[in-house]
């Protein structure tokens, strides 16, 4: 910076705002110089969302249970699917806690660009702060969330109930990991293309409901393979199926477990994290004149 | 002579027209499909010009064209011109909140703006958490921010308040706060919007006073927009001027200011238009205006009569209806307004009307004048807001006191009584 020539080297140039586009245009660098904003935004999704409600973040652990209860009743008792020696209710706990976390993401990113349109439109920062801060701060009802079931887990335990967790516990991290990178991979395609179209964000509340289905949460892999195993292929290549699966095999050692099926996961949540990266860093260039 | 530290090269943006919807899809993927058999964007050769009078013939328009600009390190740098112009699109591209359709702007400095103050503010946090968001969202550091808490929040003034939550802080207070933090901002160079001056006279002083501190002590790097031709000039060292998303003057900021007034002085102070041409809408079209002294010649003078006339066809019926009339000088603030019902117990009338007003002699001081009007119902409803539709002059008079302008935005001769006292 400090050269008293007038010339001007292309060096020297801080930065640059064109039209060009990269593919993958992640600056972590710049990342890095907004870290501080990141926290802020993490601090801020978790202290406000309850801020002026009477239980306030009591809601993390009532959503949860409260679905439990009710797929326990429709499900395993009404419907009467068994879940073998595993209590019901746990069962469905597990699946749910690892979806809500999947879920979380991917609805809380999908609305990124429309929601902080007013924000975006009048500073610049990396806008992928957003997306990213909203998935850490999931983590954090994740650790909740589990936190209760732990409770239940040793509940049932103790009272003589014969539950284990498997060696694949192990797996645990990288299960958090896939579930995060697809839910903000999705989510960063979905809010892309709802800054001009706005029929997707109508498509994300009800898809997300039926998709939950289709990842087989209420239910175990083997009930679909037993009574309908013509639609298996559903549940085989649907990674999210896969993911509770797999979440549900090392924490409660029940279900089908495959290598396979974990690296198919993984795969898919790195292609889908990349795509979307792709995707919003196309968007956010211009989205402002769309939104 | 200072170096470079941003310069913005043929900045070009384009806008498509009209609403998002199937064509959207098919203009799309011909743009993919061109993209895809490496040829140029096939919209991009189209556009019209961003002259808002005409009528459109393309879907585009071009908000800007090639802008071509230096700014140099210390420099205070207005860009001025008529609202439409495409001073916020620049605005926008310079602070990266949309990209330019062609061209590029390199800087050697973080740039940092302004458009709008207290950005992100959430209502749920308190004063102090929402300094540290907002100024983490405006590009400070948590250590900047903490260097500077103290002295933010006794800038503010709301050293009481600053542990409750910003839902509960009055307007006043949190444009303040807001204000603090953005004016405790260190960038490189900083980008600012004239619109953030909102608030009372005492506040807008200190904001003023705060931008001229920033740029006139601590030598920083500013690019000013405004529509206050005053505010530019005790500002600015340069000014470069939009017109229609071109820049047609490039100087200091006084050549600069000048310029932009000469421009828009010649409206004329004797206007008429045939009916499809006329200003308006469906309910009212302005037919003709003028503005004359008492004795029907243009050329006014302090001393003479200003008189508007003009004459509208209305299709309103059945309404409460009228007229105002209001005055505003080149610094585009209003010297007066007046209005008069037309029909006054809802029994307007289809028809062609012609409305003259008066106003007293030696009222106006020398200078060029702007006249809007607007056209109300019921005493509630504007049908039609015709702005600065018609300008006049008024020149020094040939029979009063003085034989230079005084300043002032009104001409007064006041009565002098002198009394010796013993």
């Amino acid at each position: 910076m400090n050269n008293d020539k007038n010339t001007i080297q292309d060096s020297d140039w801080l930065y640059e705002i064109s039209s060009e586009k990269k593919l993958l245009d992640f600056n972590f660098k710049e990342i890095w110089r907004y870290k501080d904003l990141l926290i802020l935004f993490v601090k801020r999704d978790i202290v406000t969302v309850y801020k002026q409600t009477v239980l306030g973040p009591l809601w993390f652990l009532i959503q949860p249970l409260f679905t439990s209860v009710i797929f326990t009743l429709v499900f395993n008792n009404v419907a009467n699917i068994q879940t073998g020696q595993v209590p019901s209710f746990l069962f469905n706990l597990a699946g749910i806690t690892a979806w809500t976390y999947f879920r979380e993401c991917l609805t809380g990113t999908s609305g990124t660009f429309t929601k902080n349109a007013g924000i975006f439109g009048k500073v610049y920062f990396p806008r992928v702060i957003m997306p990213m801060s909203v998935t850490i701060s999931n983590l954090l009802k994740l650790a909740i969330q589990l936190s209760i079931f732990a409770g239940f887990y040793i509940y049932f335990v103790a009272s003589g109930r014969d539950i284990s967790p498997n060696a694949n516990l192990i797996l645990f991290p990288a299960y958090v990991f896939i579930m995060g990178t697809t839910g903000l991979g999705l989510g960063m395609i979905l809010s892309a293309m709802t800054t001009k179209y706005r029929d997707l964000s109508v498509l994300v509340t009800f898809g997300v409901q039926l998709l939950m289905y289709l990842s087989a949460v209420p239910f175990p892999l083997t009930e679909i393979l037993e009574k309908k195993p013509e639609y298996f292929w559903v549940f085989k290549y649907n990674p999210l199926a896969q993911i509770i699966e797999g979440f549900r095999y090392m924490t409660l050692d029940t279900g089908l477990f495959t290598w396979w099926g974990f690296f198919y996961a993984l795969g898919f949540s790195l292609v889908v994290f990349f795509i979307g990266l792709a995707i919003f860093n196309r968007t956010e260039k211009n989205f402002i004149d769309t939104v | 002579m200072n170096k470079v530290i941003l310069t913005a090269q043929n900045i070009s943006k384009q806008y498509r027209l009209g609403v998002v919807g199937t064509g959207t899809l098919s203009h799309d993927i011909n743009r993919w499909w061109a993209s895809v058999r490496g040829k140029e964007d096939p919209y991009l050769k189209i556009g019209a010009e961003n002259d808002r009078s005409k009528k459109a013939e393309t879907d585009y328009v071009w908000a800007l064209r090639d802008i071509n600009f230096d700014v140099y390190d210390g420099d205070v740098l207005g860009i001025i011109g008529k609202n439409g112009a495409g001073k916020s699109t620049l605005l926008k591209i310079l602070s990266r909140v949309t990209m330019p359709t062609t061209g590029k702007i390199k800087t050697k400095g973080r740039i940092a703006s302004l458009l709008e103050v207290g950005t992100g503010f959430h209502p749920e946090l308190t004063g102090r958490e929402n300094i540290y968001l907002n100024g983490a969202i405006l590009g400070m550091t948590k250590a900047e921010i903490k260097a500077k808490e103290e002295e933010i929040i006794n800038f503010s003034g709301c050293e009481l308040y600053v542990d409750t939550p910003v839902k509960r802080y009055s307007s006043g207070m949190r444009v303040r706060l807001a204000f603090a933090v953005a004016a405790h901002l260190e960038p490189d160079i900083l980008v600012v919007d004239e619109v953030l001056a909102v608030g009372d006279a005492e506040f807008q002083k200190k904001a003023i006073g705060k931008m001229k501190d920033i740029s006139g002590n601590d030598g920083r790097t500013v690019l000013f927009v405004s529509h206050n031709m005053a505010a530019v000039k005790s500002l600015c060292t340069r000014g470069i001027v939009l017109e229609n998303g071109t820049s047609v003057f490039e100087g200091t900021a006084e050549e600069s200011v000048d310029y932009y007034l000469s421009q828009n002085q010649d409206i004329g102070s004797n206007l008429s238009w045939n009916e499809e041409e006329a200003p308006g809408n469906d309910k009212i079209k302005l037919l003709s205006i003028s503005v004359m002294n008492e004795n029907d010649e243009s050329n006014l003078f302090i001393d003479d009569e200003i008189r508007i006339s003009y004459t509208f066809k209305s299709k309103i019926e059945n309404s409460t209806l009228g007229t105002t009339i209001s005055v505003s000088n080149q610094d585009e603030s209003v010297v007066f307004s007046d209005g008069t019902l037309i029909f006054e117990n809802q029994d307007s009338l289809v028809g062609t009307y012609t409305v003259t007003a008066g106003a007293p002699k030696k009222l106006l001081n020398s200078g060029s004048y702007y006249v809007s009007l607007i056209f109300g119902i019921n005493k509630r409803y504007a049908v039609a807001n015709l702005e600065n539709i018609v300008s006049f002059s008024v020149n020094l008079g040939k029979d009063i006191k003085h034989n230079k302008r005084m300043p002032g935005t009104i001409y007064q001769e006041l009565e002098w009584q002198l009394k010796k006292n013993e």
